[in-house]
């Protein structure tokens, strides 16, 4: 079942029932049965909401451990641009990059500079004339999976262009072959990741066959070796890394700024995507050239496998983006030929999902919406989620699609309404 | 309930300058639309229909009903309203004829492209307005489109 791969999952035995995540749920893709949570699959968008509201930790991401880096005879760690607001700013960034290279790592690549050559590539795409408006970042895969189930008349807004964590693990396994000397299958690259749904896009790419990336680490589960190494590592080699502007796209706000685009929306966190999505497909965002939506509040420095409050983060990436300096150290000329050959375009089609479909057959999936409508409005519409569904009307659903059934209303107002299936 | 057992009528009821709730009808019935599996770019057609729509009974009127009705061949929008009626309906068809007042206009409408929108994206539009009384507007938008 690779098509529905995802990466957060739920740890039954830490799980006792308590609704929060099905609450909060942007997609109502989780149920209670039987005092546990059940993610439906088809619907999940891996944006890391319900790891972020759990109280006893039991909604988590499944991503590797340091172990995997000895299927490889050479490893390299992509450091994403959220890592530059997650420790305190008296911390040199090289100490750092040299406390995650001694993790075992051989190589250590800065997201930040993958993030300059997806600014100079989306610069030319935009450039061209037939792009549906507003233009769509490709950066969250959260939104990306949200437009495929819910929004696909928007799929064509998408931008296609790779994300930077693609472009940096395509990049720095090139160049490490080529200067090692090294086939394909001796170089892991590993993303150091603050994001579910990165690492989810990794095993179910979107817009690309394969990814680039062979395995993705939580921040927060190697947070304390990085900075015990930083703060004891006693050589530090001086690292190529990322422009401020490339930095930058950490935070809601930056890619447009890196872009130099003015007429530009930038939203986070997956609610107000939402909104303003569904503003954009009634045609009322067409005047806005560029849109930057990102599931979690902040942008990535609010993803939810980071450590550091997103807020302070994020003040923290605004420091180092006034101090560094806006100059890319790349080639740019190179990165044009790239670009026009196609290198860092997505291929393949993003797909829509039906998901929310009641029936192939429109004759029936108009008849379950009268049945969906006639036993919502027989509840109480307290929306309490006792019954384990989010709500009076996803129950009604539910019980139309035969996954409940009325009794699960724990206050069912009329005990004796007879409603079949 | 429904004589014929295929059709799904929805029924909402707009209020006049409740731009807190504006949005709303077109919102739901864009949510069914997306449950019934209806292709995404006839979704988006009837979207902005009914959208523009909910949103002259909003600004234009003294309130008004919006009427959906969903048959697995075509979807039918009457948004009817209680006045004051439109003056001049070929007028009010021109793109960019409006007579939105500046404060709805610094709200983002009166661009004068409501009406144009919805001929543009519907099958059949037919209006019925009568000064003084009020507006119907009808549309017809077919399951098997023969727009592109
Ligand atoms: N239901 C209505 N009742 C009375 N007058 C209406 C009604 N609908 C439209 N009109 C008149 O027709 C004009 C044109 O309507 P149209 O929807 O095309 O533009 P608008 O509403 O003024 O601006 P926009 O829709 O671009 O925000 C309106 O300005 C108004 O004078
Ligand atoms: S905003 Fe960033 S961290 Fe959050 S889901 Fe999207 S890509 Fe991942
Ligand atoms: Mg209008």
């Amino acid at each position: 079942m690779k098509e529905y791969f995802h990466s957060v999952i739920l740890d039954e035995t830490k799980c006792n029932g308590c609704t929060n995540c099905m609450r909060r749920c942007p997609t109502e893709a989780i149920r209670i049965k039987d005092k546990k949570a059940h993610i439906i699959k088809e619907r999940c968008i891996d944006c890391g909401e319900c790891i972020r509201v759990c109280p006893y930790y039991a909604q988590n991401s499944a991503t590797d451990d340091l172990n995997k880096l000895k299927e490889y005879k050479f490893n390299i760690a992509i450091v994403p641009f959220s890592m530059y607001g997650q420790f305190s700013s008296d911390l040199d960034m090289d100490k750092i990059f040299q406390g995650i290279k001694s993790l075992g790592f051989d190589y250590v690549y800065d997201e930040a500079h993958a993030a300059d050559i997806a600014t100079i590539s989306i610069k030319q795409e935009i450039k061209k004339t037939d792009l549906p408006k507003p233009i769509i970042s490709s950066l969250c895969p959260a939104v990306l999976r949200l437009i495929q189930i819910n929004f696909p008349s928007l799929i064509d807004n998408i931008i296609r262009i790779e994300s930077p964590m693609e472009i940096a693990g395509r990049l720095a396994k090139k160049k490490v072959m080529d200067e090692y000397n090294l086939d394909s299958d001796e170089v892991g690259v590993f993303y150091l990741t603050h994001c579910p749904a990165k690492v989810t896009s990794i095993k179910n790419p979107i817009g690309i066959k394969n990814s680039y990336i062979d395995g993705a680490i939580a921040i927060k589960r190697i947070y304390g070796d990085i900075l015990r190494n930083a703060t004891t590592v006693k050589k530090v080699e001086s690292f190529s890394k990322g422009s401020s502007l490339g930095i930058g796209w950490a935070k809601v706000g930056g890619q447009s700024e890196a872009l130099g685009i003015e007429n530009y929306i930038a939203v986070d966190g997956i609610e107000n995507v939402i909104k303003v999505l569904e503003e954009a497909e009634l045609g009322k965002l067409d005047n806005i050239d560029y849109i930057e939506a990102m599931a979690c509040v902040g942008g990535c420095v609010g993803g939810p496998l980071t450590v550091e409050n997103p807020f302070i983060a994020k003040s923290r990436i605004r420091r180092t983006i006034e101090e560094k300096s806006k100059i890319m150290r790349v080639n740019e000329e190179e990165i044009l030929n790239l670009y026009k050959e196609g290198i860092f375009s997505l291929t393949e089609e993003i797909e829509a999902k039906g998901i929310m479909k009641l029936d192939e057959d429109i004759k029936m999936a108009i008849r379950k919406i009268e049945k969906i409508k006639q036993i919502t409005d027989s509840l109480p519409g307290l929306d309490c989620g006792s019954c384990g569904a989010p709500t009076c009307r996803a129950l009604a659903e539910d019980i139309v699609l035969g996954y409940a059934t009325i009794d699960n209303c724990v206050f069912r107002m009329n005990k004796s309404t007879n409603i079949s299936k | 309930m429904n004589k014929k057992d295929d059709t799904i009528k929805l029924e909402y009821d707009i209020i006049q300058n409740d731009f807190v709730r504006a949005g709303e009808a077109s919102s739901n019935v864009k949510k069914i639309l997306k449950q019934l599996g209806i292709d995404s770019k006839i979704i988006r057609r009837v979207a902005i229909v009914t959208y523009e729509a909910e949103m002259n009974i909003v600004i234009h009127s003294y309130g008004g009903k919006l009427l959906v009705e969903i048959s697995s061949k075509k979807i039918e929008i009457t948004a009817k309203d209680n006045g004051p009626g439109i003056e001049d309906i070929e007028k009010a068809m021109q793109e960019g004829f409006s007579t939105a007042s500046n404060e709805i206009r610094e709200l983002g409408f009166g661009a004068g492209m409501g009406l144009p929108n919805m001929k543009k994206c519907s099958d059949v539009l037919k209006i019925d307005s009568e000064k003084g009384k009020g507006t119907t507007v009808y549309m017809e938008i077919f399951m098997k489109s023969n727009q592109n």
